[in-house]
């Protein structure tokens, strides 16, 4: 069925092109104001505007179709809506209903209109209702997309804030790893360690995995992987923070990191990678102490081998 | 022919790679290296890689290699110099240079070559 009757539509609810609006808002404002996302006046705004654009769009001319140019303004308002709404946190529906819940106001208009004229009547309620359909589902198009835009934002802000590369010393540089090591973050941390190492020049990273809640043979080729690729830039990895269950797991499933220094705690890896640069800390004002406090570092830093 | 030039300091010798390297220039490069680490009696090489933006399998094990036949030949070998993206191009061609000592920079490489002659 041919969608025609754009121009006479037009004409009619230009003229009550006020009490729409107040209906339409009535309707609306239970929903959005409930849940507190919009005020009145940026609803009310967004509805004069959607309305005088589809009351354009519709006078242009008399054939209705939603895909052709005249129409442009229309879509780009729906879509900066819909896309506002989605980073709002609307729901789909609610975002569907700022198009459907007009739809009812109209066909209202149209009929008080429209009484002696039953066969235009039902012609234009077919316009109507089919131009809002689609109207909708375009929204919910938009939504959806801008949703996807929002979750792959979200990855890869993600993946930024989950690789830090922290500077301990001079010399000695931290990477303390949260959550599962995929093939993707493997990469990331990879290339965040190394490129760290070229601007700190340091001669150690150590690697802290407290934060990784398992450890398979695929994680730990990716852990042997990020070592060997910053001991071909020159630095010597420790790796550390192995909680008790994982290195039962790594020696189970036979992961060799025997080439690797490993320590329990990010601390006992730190007094590691002091020794190696020729550094120590001492207690203040306790220098006779020094060789004392050393050695207890020491017995600290060897007994969760 | 193109050859990359191989300088002496003393017992070290310090190779830089400033152009592309092809299979062919890596070849002779092993050949001139060794003749010279058995001419100079030299006890320590130092291969610079850090204007080597690119690498394949082939230039990833001759540098494994030279550094190998270096051993050999009784002379330390340092690479020195690789590119974030060298390493990781290398680590997952599989080619970890497991034999090799690294350092960060020239000076660096110079320093563990110099101290570690000494012990």
């Amino acid at each position: 069925m041919e969608m025609v009757g754009g121009t006479r539509l037009a004409q009619i609810f230009t003229d009550n092109q006020t009490d729409l609006l107040a209906e339409w808002i009535t309707q609306q404002h239970a929903v959005a104001s409930r849940r507190g996302l919009v005020g009145e006046a940026e609803l009310r705004n967004q509805f004069s505007q959607f309305i005088s654009l589809l009351l354009a769009a519709l006078a242009a001319s008399d054939n209705v179709d939603f895909k052709k140019s005249n129409w442009q303004e229309v879509r780009a308002f729906l879509a900066d809506m819909s896309g506002q709404r989605a980073r709002q946190g609307f729901s789909p529906v609610e975002t569907a209903m700022f198009v459907f819940s007009l739809k009812q106001p109209l066909v209202v208009r149209l009929r008080q209109h429209l009484v002696t004229e039953p066969a235009v009547l039902a012609d234009l309620t077919w316009t109507v209702s089919s131009l809002f359909d689609e109207l909708g589902l375009y929204t919910t198009e938009v939504f959806q997309a801008s949703r996807e835009q929002v979750i792959v934002r979200q990855q890869q802000e993600l993946l930024e804030l989950s690789t830090p590369v922290v500077q301990l010393w001079d010399g000695i540089l931290a990477l303390p790893l949260i959550g599962t090591l995929d093939s993707a973050r493997t990469q990331v941390v990879m290339e965040n360690l190394l490129q760290k190492i070229v601007e700190t020049g340091a001669a150690i990273s150590i690697i802290d995995i407290t934060g990784v809640p398992t450890v398979d043979t695929l994680v730990a080729q990716h852990l042997l992987k990020t070592v060997a690729a910053a001991r071909l830039m020159g630095a010597d990895c420790i790796i550390s923070g192995i909680r008790p269950q994982i290195a039962q797991t790594i020696v189970h499933l036979g992961v060799n990191l025997s080439n690797v220094t490993t320590k329990a705690t990010l601390a006992a890896a730190f007094v590691v990678a002091l020794q190696r640069t020729g550094k120590s800390v001492l207690v203040a004002g306790a220098q006779d102490n020094a060789s004392r406090s050393g050695a207890a570092g020491m017995h600290d830093s060897s007994l969760p081998e | 022919m193109e050859r990359i030039p191989i300088l002496t300091m003393g017992k070290l010798l310090l190779v830089t790679i400033q152009v592309d390297m092809h299979d062919r220039l890596a070849l002779t490069l092993q050949d001139d290296l060794t003749s010279r680490i058995v001419k100079d009696g030299a006890n320590g090489v130092l291969i610079d890689i850090s204007s080597l933006d690119v690498v394949d399998s082939f230039i990833g094990r001759m540098i494994g290699n030279t550094a190998a036949m270096a051993s050999v030949l009784d002379a330390q070998t340092v690479v020195v110099g690789m590119q974030p993206s060298v390493a990781i191009t290398l680590v997952e061609l599989g080619l970890t240079l497991s034999g090799v000592r690294t350092a960060l920079n020239v000076e660096k490489g110079m320093a563990l070559l110099t101290g570690g002659g000494a012990r």
